[in-house]
């Protein structure tokens, strides 16, 4: 397998696979990725098993938790995370929805009362029959998914 | 005997459990049999309008005062130094906090009154934030309607006019529905009942209907809960035959169950002939009187470890 990857191998850090394509840029800038000194190799439009391209990146020297890797869901709801320690994989795990997302993104709500005040914005997620909602902790209004100007 | 609301915020009505909305009722059902006048001796309640509300500063300066508490606060944030200086209501709430032992506030924006609680030493109750909460509308309707009809549960209410961006009548369906009571929308098609809520009876497996008008289904009910159909919304036309639909008159309740009682968040335009007053089956009035309880009852419980009954 490893004879197929287009991107370089590296030493330890972690490598979120399986990102639709066309998200991987999105990740990288809405996480602010880049601005941190690691280095990322990221590879865009790579073919996967099933056939449809995907997006990778990698980072050098930054090991995710599952709760940093599940910030990424709504980005990537099929993306695997793969720690990597002396070139070898010492933890995976898909990415999951969390229950609550905070300070990630803003309330699509112009009167909510989080825009302007010192706090982070914060949704608990639901998910029923299929459609994710992010339920604001301050104006309590539900929204869907794409409806977050973030996830465009 | 342990007081469960005893220094918590009162934000929400999803947040309060059947037993806690219970107490409330039972507590502001024993408050105005017997009047505690001293109960808030010594205590300092800011009253805190960021937005202008006359009916329910009114109804909540009464409960403060019938508990012998004292009040801070402002009426209108437009005529105060708070506004205009950019200041943050975080921090505002903050400072007024530290002055006092109890916080009610109204504001314009959704969600204001769950952000002051994080930053208040204080228990935060929310007058209304937005077109969100209204937790003491929906507490004084509750206890009116257990106070006439002796009980909260497996009631057959009706909600009539403008369900869509009514949201008394939003938070009185949430905790209706956890008494088991069945619903009847009565609305135009244009203002009828948000789908979250709908989701949220379904789910719940709550039993609701949805009719054109109140005709058809008056004579089953124990409570008719009116709204008023804002004219805005419409043009003049179309306005003129929306409101001929939702109008309730005297004549309509002939033939109605005995305990039916008509309620009212006021003030109402003409959604309620004047007829309607003078049957036994209206009860606005008593309605809004009642809310001078329900907040009492709050203070009460928010403030005391002790009451409670
Ligand atoms: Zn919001």
């Amino acid at each position: 397998m490893k004879k197929h990857l287009q991107v370089e191998a590296i030493q330890s850090g972690t490598v979120i696979d399986h990102i639709s394509a066309g998200q991987g840029i999105k990740i990288l800038k809405f996480f602010d990725l880049s601005s941190e000194s690691q280095r990322i190799t990221v590879g865009l439009n790579l073919p996967s098993h099933d056939g449809a391209n995907k997006d990778l990146i990698k980072i050098e020297g930054l090991t995710f938790n599952k709760e940093q890797g599940n910030q990424l869901a709504l980005f990537a709801p099929k993306a695997t995370i793969n720690v990597i320690e002396n070139f070898e994989v010492v933890n995976k795990f898909k990415v999951e929805l969390p229950q609550q997302i905070a300070g990630v993104f803003s309330c699509p709500n112009s009167n909510c009362i989080s825009h302007n005040e010192p706090v982070d914005s914060r949704f608990n997620l639901t998910t029923r029959a299929h459609r994710t909602k992010l339920k604001c902790h301050y104006c309590e209004k539900a929204f869907d998914k794409g409806l977050f100007t973030e996830l465009d | 005997m342990h007081n469960p609301l005893y220094n918590k915020n009162i934000i929400s009505i999803p947040d309060l459990s059947r037993s806690e909305l219970e107490l409330i009722v039972a507590t502001a059902q024993s408050l105005k049999q017997s009047p505690h006048p001293e109960l808030l001796k010594n205590k300092v309640i800011a009253s805190c309008f960021f937005e202008a509300s006359t009916r329910t500063r009114l109804s909540f300066e009464t409960a403060v005062n019938r508990l012998g508490g004292s009040i801070i606060g402002f009426p209108d944030s437009g005529n105060t130094s708070l506004g205009k200086k950019g200041e943050t209501l975080a921090d505002s709430v903050q400072v007024i906090s530290s002055y006092c032992d109890a916080f009610f506030m109204r504001h314009h924006q959704e969600g204001a009154a769950r952000l002051a609680s994080e930053f208040s030493s204080v228990p935060v109750i929310n007058g209304g934030d937005g077109s969100n909460q209204h937790p003491t509308q929906t507490l004084l309707d509750l206890f009116s309607i257990y106070e006439t009809q002796g009980s909260l549960e497996k009631l057959q209410v009706a909600f009539v006019g403008d369900l869509k961006y009514g949201r008394t009548v939003h938070s009185l369906t949430q905790a209706l529905s956890l008494f088991d009571c069945e619903f009847h929308f009565v609305a135009p098609q244009a203002l009828s009942m948000p789908d979250y809520i709908i989701d949220e009876l379904k789910e719940k497996g709550v039993k609701f209907h949805l009719h054109d008008d109140l005709d058809t289904v008056i004579g089953s009910l124990d409570i008719i809960y009116m709204t008023r159909v804002q004219k805005e919304r419409f043009d003049e036309t179309e306005y003129q035959h929306m409101k001929s639909s939702f109008i309730l008159n005297a004549q309509m309740l002939t033939g109605v169950k005995s305990n039916l009682k008509v309620l009212h968040p006021l003030p109402r335009v003409d959604e309620i002939t004047t007829d309607v007053d003078r049957t036994p089956y209206a009860y606005y009035f008593q309605q809004a009187e009642n809310g001078v309880y329900a907040r009492q009852a709050l203070l009460a419980l928010v403030m005391t470890d002790e009451f409670g009954v």
